[in-house]
């Protein structure tokens, strides 16, 4: 184990050094001069002088991305070219929202997609496995900021069931501990501030929930169906036990093993679905930054926030092939 | 006679009666037409193909003449099924426009990515050893990224337009055919005929070309299927963030970010772009899984 752990982390560094390599070129890749592009046509020409010579632009090449790569690995993102604050000063924040949001949704996926999933292979042909079967391909096929609008037009402006945007409502205010409204809520011990933040979670999270629930739904059902033809289930039928104890303690559990490993899978689509739900949903999280940093020009956000949102992708795929060979020994076996 | 029994004369018929063997795509072929998510996804391409194509004859339309202030956001109705937008514009016809623009890109993104993809997996799957470690890991630094945000960030440096919409998006899909057609390759590879191909001194890129990529295509096209669709998806997604295709082309992501503001009075101008894009990928992904059934011969009964 310890040594298909090794191996597996050796193998991220070329990844990661890929990556390095990418999000750094990707300023530098700007047709014409990126300083000018950054401050606008009519910057001052000492303000041009000094950005160019914050982000090294003078130096060599390689020098540069040798000293942009040190400062990274010191935890110095650069500054933003707008506010002038450290880039990652607003990333704790920032990530800390999207945590939240791209947490929640998966656990409205997962419960959604794998209890749909069970009940259609169950009930396979049934008139609920044919819905299902039709709003799985719904699902795939739907942008996810279209039903987010549809449910925003539908939930919170036709009727006010929903807060249309944000994480709390503007004249409530929290002190931050961790950053995630849920929990420092929950540390003020006050009910009503933390049904509040839940109130506003819930909307873009079950929006950003569908981006993941169709396929673990798919998943289920068929890894279901083959678990529900295996001996061992049939066995217990025989026994007498009652279906839904076969089902939950024979089937569910070995059915549930492939299924999971999707889960790390599909965070690359979550992550990109949090940046499309954060803009429609005002959510201060990373996408709605990033997204306004590209707006804006503010390439060092830009840079700090992919590099950092695909160091989290790379990472948690690794812990979930890690925990899937240690949950699977074969697996171990099998890549070497 | 029981229809099973039919079945059972039929597949005899097939093997015993010289002269009426079918070829393996027209076999695929009729399980395609038997299977019901393929005769939906090929009916529903169809028309929207034919829409694309007949757009400027039926529904002619110019961005700049057809608006029309006077008109501005009125709901749907007889003269305007899909109301008309902020700019008094037919919804219909610019969602019909939309749908060549869309197929433009879903088609040419594939080809595009596909061919780059398919070259590089073959690559790959064939040398083995350093050239299939080199390209494989350059696939996975891409696939490192969550694809949206490496899109936008390709955008963000080269410009919105259609054509960098289109290589943005491509980018991003490289890596899925790439990694496909590897693992069909390493199979491939190992069959008898390829070694006794390569015994009679047939050339790398004859066997890769010849003898591997034909018999490695049903995957690829099932791919790449789905693939049109996901590219259309991606590629509105982009024109919704304003990063895409640019006005005054009618394109349905774009439409639906524009409509925004007038969420409250007009949902329609929201609704019926997203259904375009809805439908469409849809037909795509119903015809890629009707041949993906087709043809897997694993699944075959």
């Amino acid at each position: 184990m310890t040594q298909y752990i090794a191996r597996r982390v050796i193998s991220l560094i070329p990844v990661l050094l890929g990556v390095s390599i990418i999000v750094f070129s990707l300023i530098r890749m700007i047709p014409g001069d990126p300083v000018t592009v950054m401050l606008g046509e009519r910057a001052r020409l000492e303000d041009i002088e000094r950005v160019r010579e914050e982000m090294g632009f003078n130096r060599p090449i390689h020098e540069q991305y040798i000293e942009w790569m040190g400062r990274i690995l010191r935890g110095d993102l650069g500054t933003s070219i707008i506010n002038r604050t450290p880039v990652m000063d607003e990333l704790r924040s920032r990530l800390a929202a999207t945590i939240e949001l791209v947490v929640a949704a998966m656990i409205i996926g997962l419960i959604i997609g794998i209890s749909v999933g069970i009940i259609s292979a169950i009930k396979q042909n049934s008139w609920i496995d044919l819905t299902a079967t039709v709003g799985v391909l719904l699902g795939v096929s739907m942008p996810i900021y279209w039903l987010a609008l549809i449910l925003m037009y539908a939930l919170a402006v036709n009727r006010q069931i929903f807060p249309p945007s944000a994480r709390l409502d503007v004249h409530l205010d929290v002190t931050r501990h961790t950053g995630f409204m849920l929990i420092d809520t929950l540390l003020m011990g006050d009910m009503s501030l933390f049904l509040n933040a839940l109130w506003h979670l819930i909307l873009p999270a079950f929006v950003l929930s569908t981006t993941v629930m169709p396929i673990l739904a798919r998943m289920t059902r068929s890894s279901m169906l083959e678990v529900l033809r295996q001996d061992y289930v049939r066995t217990a039928d025989a026994k007498g036990l009652r279906r839904r104890t076969v089902v939950i303690q024979h089937a569910l559990k070995n059915a549930l093993l492939p299924v999971i490993t999707i889960v790390g899978l599909q965070l690359g689509g979550l992550l990109g679905g949090a940046l499309l739900t954060e803009t429609i949903f005002s959510w201060p999280g990373m996408g709605l930054w990033t997204y306004r940093a590209i707006l804006s020009r503010d390439y060092p956000i830009v840079q700090g926030a992919v590099l950092v949102s695909a160091t989290i992708y790379v990472v948690v795929n690794l812990l979930v092939d890690i925990s899937y060979a240690y949950v699977d020994p074969r697996i171990r076996y099998q890549s070497q | 006679m029981s229809t099973t029994a039919n079945a059972q004369v039929a597949a005899l018929n097939e093997i015993m009666v010289p002269g009426q063997s079918r070829s393996l795509m027209s076999d695929a072929w009729r399980r395609l037409l038997s299977s019901w998510n393929g005769r939906v996804g090929l009916v529903m391409i169809t028309i929207t193909i034919l829409i694309g194509v007949l757009a400027p004859v039926v529904w002619p339309y110019d961005p700049y003449t057809d608006s029309n202030l006077a008109e501005s956001r009125m709901s749907p109705s007889l003269q305007h099924p899909f109301g008309t937008d902020r700019l008094g514009r037919d919804m219909l016809r610019r969602i019909v426009h939309g749908t060549r623009v869309s197929l433009l890109i879903g088609f040419v993104v594939v080809f595009a990515s596909g061919a780059v993809g398919i070259l590089l997996g073959l690559f790959a799957g064939y040398f083995g050893k350093a050239v299939d470690s080199v390209i494989m890991r350059l696939m996975d630094i891409l696939l490192a990224f969550p694809a949206i945000l490496l899109a936008i960030a390709i955008v963000a440096v080269r410009g919105p337009s259609l054509e960098n919409t289109m290589i943005a998006v491509g980018v991003v899909s490289v890596p899925g055919y790439a990694r496909v057609v590897r693992s069909i390759v390493l199979s491939v590879r190992e069959r008898d005929y390829i070694d006794a191909a390569r015994m009679i001194g047939v050339s790398h890129g004859r066997i890769m070309f010849v003898h591997i990529l034909p018999n490695s295509l049903s995957p690829i096209i099932v791919q790449m299927t789905l693939g049109v669709g996901s590219a259309i998806l991606f590629a509105a997604a982009l024109g919704f963030l304003g990063l895409g295709v640019q006005p005054p082309i009618p394109e349905w992501g774009a439409m639906i970010s524009d409509a925004i503001p007038f969420l409250r009075q007009s949902p329609y101008l929201v609704f019926f772009p997203g259904m375009a894009i809805m439908l469409t990928v849809l037909g795509f992904n119903l015809l890629g899984d009707g041949l993906r059934d087709a043809l897997d011969p694993q699944l075959r009964k």
